[in-house]
């Protein structure tokens, strides 16, 4: 087989590319899907406990922002992460942990400019951009419902 | 048997959003900033088309715990929030909509970093 050294280094390169997908992949699915029955669950128990469907939602979140944060603090949700990729990120508990962890961080370079500003270094875009699209849905659904109601 | 399928699904349906985001951060140049940003407007547009809320109905927390979740809670609250105000609604439903986990996300980060000594860096960005 006759290959150029660089073909090679290419080659070798997607390989490697491929089978680190293999495992970071699964892994993301396995822990990201761990994380959406355990909210699942949560749902189901404040559901039985009496709450309407909103307010079992509101405090799932709540509970899941919560134990996502104090792992943050305990240092071990960063070491899930390393192995869960995406699947600590994608879920709320990756917001709150972009929330909680930057604060932490940067708690010793003051109290306002420090942990109170660089906590919105990630939940800060997220929330421009998030409620930009709600207000732009808004007008839409308002304009919308003019000319069918 | 219904209880149990529902975990299944709710496994299923969140694993598969996380797997899509790692695909993302793998094959393209997404950061893990930019995949949050860009799954929770994605949840508004797909909560705006309709497509959200029988996804929720068929996978429940596999659904609303993953980000796009919470942007459709903010299409929802916008949906209604103009319903009930007229046109101020579309300025007023995504933050009410949004109001419990913004707030428990701040208010426990500022106690954990009042409580908690920093160690680790914080992830790339």
């Amino acid at each position: 087989m006759n290959i150029s050294n660089e073909e090679y280094g290419e080659l070798t390169k997607r390989r490697s590319h491929n089978s680190k997908l293999c495992k970071t992949v699964p892994m993301a699915f396995l822990i990201g899907g761990l994380i959406c029955t355990l909210g699942e669950a949560l749902l189901n128990l404040y559901g039985m406990a009496g709450l309407n469907k909103d307010d079992a939602g509101a405090l799932t979140s709540i509970t899941l922002v919560f134990l996502s944060i104090l792992f943050t603090g305990l240092e071990w949700y960063d070491r899930i992460a390393q192995h869960a990729g995406a699947g600590t990120l994608v879920p709320i508990t990756g917001f709150a942990n972009a929330v909680a962890s930057p604060a932490l961080d940067f708690k010793s370079e003051g109290f306002v400019l420090g942990l109170g500003a660089k906590m919105f270094v990630i939940a800060g875009p997220v929330i421009v951009y998030g409620i930009s699209a709600s207000v732009v849905y808004g007008i839409i659904y308002y304009i919308v419902g003019l000319f069918t109601k | 048997m219904d209880m149990f399928l529902e975990y299944v699904w709710a496994f299923l349906i969140g694993g598969a959003f996380c797997a899509v985001g790692q695909l993302l951060i793998d094959l393209t140049k997404l950061t893990p900033a930019r995949i949050l940003v860009s799954y929770v407007v994605a949840g508004v547009v797909l909560g705006a088309v309709g497509v959200y809320d029988p996804l929720i109905e068929f996978a429940g927390g596999g659904a609303t715990v993953p980000l796009t979740g919470f942007g459709n809670l903010l299409a929802k609250g916008v949906r209604e929030a103009v319903d009930q105000h007229g046109l101020i609604g579309a300025f007023m439903g995504g933050f009410t909509a949004s109001a419990a986990g913004i707030a428990a996300a701040v208010f426990f980060g500022l106690l954990a970093a009042l409580c908690f000594k920093s160690g680790s860096k914080i992830n790339e960005t």
